[in-house]
């Protein structure tokens, strides 16, 4: 059961929290036990009818020729909407915030880059005839060679994926094939380190497989708008993509969404919408698209794979010196929202461990899988699965217990972050402590007396840090001195003090800890503001 | 070709004209309106659709609506005991057992089958129940839970 720690950190907040550490009932729950709560396909139109796509049975391909004039004649049929009949077929995502390039399509007319690809789309009166009509059509390929790897899609003469980004990269700024990190000199101090640790993660394409799967209906209304019922995760997100692809004004479209069959992050890449509405648009009668389980698995967007190169240089102590990450995203044929995966992950680099040397190159490619998406912190989460495997590896290398290298190495308040942004309100060190605490696993005293809260500074990582690029944001606390300070878990034994709440002034260099004489109260709590400490 | 079905929903006469091959989830969600159960994949693979036939778990997605014909149907929409919810969807939630709640109705009809029939399951033997129904968001503990303490809960009521 859920369990509120009051002692840690205590002096940061009044204990006048009322619903924070107690169950609160869901306000959706009566809905779900009587199966009553309004999932998108729960509403009921007359003279529904239903769209089904055609896909794409190759990763790689260019289309010479569609002929669906069997289909066309096929009982049921009311309307084939074409590739021709996309008002704008070419899209991206992130184009909403001006974020990279236009460069997928709704719907396939000249090349296929993925297996599931849409090529065109059947309209009929219901599912079982719009899937018999689209069994009648036939489409001519010219079969291309496909790329599945990220490392091969970079390498000289591999095929070329996308159109918009013949490089199998995403161009960031318009100029860059990758994002950078770069703090300190990794390859100096791989050359001093007691220790390097190399190794290659790989993670899988991580399937959603929400039990709902995704679908829309678009119902024409009276006053020239269409009313969108959907199961998407992102509702204006979704709103503002389906009017420009179908080139109208946000306002004519009604979008309704509310309780969601699970999504996890499968369900905002507005992969139903657009098409629903421009097939209610050309037909002028209600449209339902709704995967089926395969398309959901196939064409459904999963968790990217990613593979991701670490090398750690270490010190016999447990001190980490330098770390060199190299990662390639797989964006899959488009890009979706991989770009920004990028993005988080290099902001995430080096994990939350303090270290005065870090170096990272993270790439974004393409390849002839199906385009990945959102899920559950993608970005960071391939990530530090790398990172935490990484950790283990190095603990052993140097004889130390897991958690307590864990500790030893932790962001703690007031330490530079390879980012050039000062570390605040860090509190890793206690969750690990807690951790060791539930899980009866022993840590040494020294280490169940650290705290975030002592120990941080920018001298730990003044060795290697390049002040001369971040003179703005390094905080004048202290002199960078080239001997990196560890002088928490130095403490000898004798300073030992009650471990709750820790110790906050027993060691040098003094922290710019919370003055003790401050009073307490919420004023000083603000998560929003982040003015918890300092 | 239409043809007709009649059967029992819930303890009620209902009549439909289906398209012939119809399964059971259409004819029950588009024919005759029962919107409390949901498909989740239409191959008879995750237990979303579960309704009970003459008392018995049963996949609607991949049941055959003539099959059912003059048969008594149970689902979610008919759990209720009049103005009151049933043990199991008190203790569903209570338990927390429902997150995006989309494979709850199958989850109810399928322990609803065991408690029927087994009023003292023990924790297998709900785990053994449930092991054709997937949920994505809560990870099972909860619903495993949940059934136990409406068997409790009920049998206290009954005692």
């Amino acid at each position: 059961m859920l369990e509120f720690r009051k002692d840690i950190f205590a002096d940061e907040r009044d204990d006048n929290l009322i619903e924070i550490g107690q169950p609160t009932q869901r306000q959706d729950i009566l809905g779900h036990v009587t199966g009553t709560s309004p999932y998108y396909d729960d509403h009921r139109f007359a003279n529904l009818l239903h769209l089904k796509i055609l896909r794409s049975p190759h990763a790689h391909a260019r289309i010479r020729s569609i002929d669906d004039s069997a289909a066309a004649r096929a009982p049921g049929v009311k309307r084939i909407i074409r590739a021709a009949d996309v008002p704008v077929n070419l899209n991206t995502l992130l184009s909403l915030i001006q974020f990279g390039k236009d460069d997928e399509p709704s719907l396939a007319s000249d090349f296929v880059r993925y297996k599931g690809e849409p090529i065109l789309g059947i309209v009929a009166s219901s599912e079982r005839a719009a899937l018999e009509a689209l069994a009648l059509v036939r489409v001519d390929y010219d079969q291309l060679p496909a790329v599945f790897d990220v490392e091969e899609a970079l390498k000289p003469g591999a095929p070329s994926v996308n159109a918009t980004y013949p490089k199998n990269t995403f161009e960031y700024y318009g100029k860059y094939d990758h994002q950078k990190l770069r703090f300190g000199e990794v390859e100096a101090a791989f050359k001093e380190a007691d220790i390097v640790v190399e190794d290659r993660y790989q993670m899988s394409p991580i399937e959603h497989a929400p039990t709902e799967t995704n679908g829309s209906i678009a119902v024409p209304d009276t006053n020239g708008r269409l009313i969108v019922y959907t199961s998407t995760q992102a509702l204006f997100f979704s709103l503002d993509t389906s009017a420009k692809i179908n080139a109208i004004q946000s306002n004519q479209l009604h979008f309704i969404g509310g309780t969601v069959g699970g999504g996890f992050g499968g369900k905002v890449d507005t992969l139903t919408e657009p098409l629903v509405i421009l097939a209610a648009r050309l037909i002028g009668a209600p449209v339902r698209y709704r995967f089926s389980r395969h398309e959901e698995m196939q064409y459904g967007s999963p968790r990217g794979a990613e593979r991701i190169y670490v090398k750690d240089g270490i010190m016999k102590d447990g001190r980490i010196v330098a770390r060199k990450v190299r990662a390639y995203f797989d964006s899959g044929a488009y890009t979706r929202l991989s770009s920004y995966a990028v993005v988080k992950c290099v902001a995430h680099i080096p994990g939350p461990y303090t270290i005065p040397n870090v170096h990272a190159d993270v790439y974004c490619v393409f390849t002839n899988r199906t385009p990945a998406t959102a899920m559950r912190g993608f970005g960071v989460t391939a990530l530090d699965f790398a990172l935490e495997c990484q950790m283990d590896k190095l603990a052993v290398a140097v004889g130390m217990d897991p958690l307590e290298f864990r500790i030893l190495n932790s962001y703690r308040d007031g330490d530079m972050k390879a980012h050039r942004r000062e570390a605040k309100n860090c509190a890793l060190i206690e969750c690990a402590q807690v951790a060791a605490e539930k899980a009866n696993w022993p840590i040494r005293d020294e280490f169940r007396r650290m705290s975030s809260r002592q120990g941080g500074g920018p001298a730990r990582t003044g060795g290697g840090a390049d002040r001369t690029r971040a003179p703005a944001i390094a905080p004048a606390v202290a002199p960078p001195t080239a001997v990196p300070q560890r002088v928490a878990y130095e403490r000898p034994a004798a300073a030992a003090a009650p471990p709750s709440p820790p110790p906050r002034s027993a060691s040098p260099p003094p922290p710019a800890a919370p003055s003790s004489g401050s009073t307490h109260g919420a004023p000083r709590f603000s998560s929003v503001f982040g003015t918890r400490r300092r | 070709m239409k043809t007709p079905i009649q059967f029992q929903l819930n303890g009620e006469d209902v009549a439909a004209f289906s398209d012939s091959g119809s399964n059971l989830l259409d004819v029950l969600r588009e024919s005759i309106g029962d919107l409390t159960v949901k498909g989740g994949c239409w191959q008879g693979t995750c237990g979303t659709c579960t309704v009970l036939v003459d008392g018995a778990p049963r996949l609607s997605c991949v049941t055959l609506a003539e099959a059912c014909a003059g048969k008594s149907i149970e689902t979610v929409a008919g759990l209720r005991r009049g103005a009151d919810l049933h043990p199991l969807q008190n203790a569903f939630m209570e338990h927390f057992a429902a997150q995006c709640g989309y494979c709850t109705p199958g989850m109810l009809m399928a322990a609803k089958a065991l408690l029927d029939r087994n009023p003292n399951p023990t924790r297998e033997n709900v785990v053994d129940a449930l092991c054709g129904n997937i949920c994505r968001c809560t990870g099972y503990e909860p619903i495993i839970q949940a059934v136990l303490d409406a068997a409790r809960s009920d049998n206290r009521r009954r005692a």
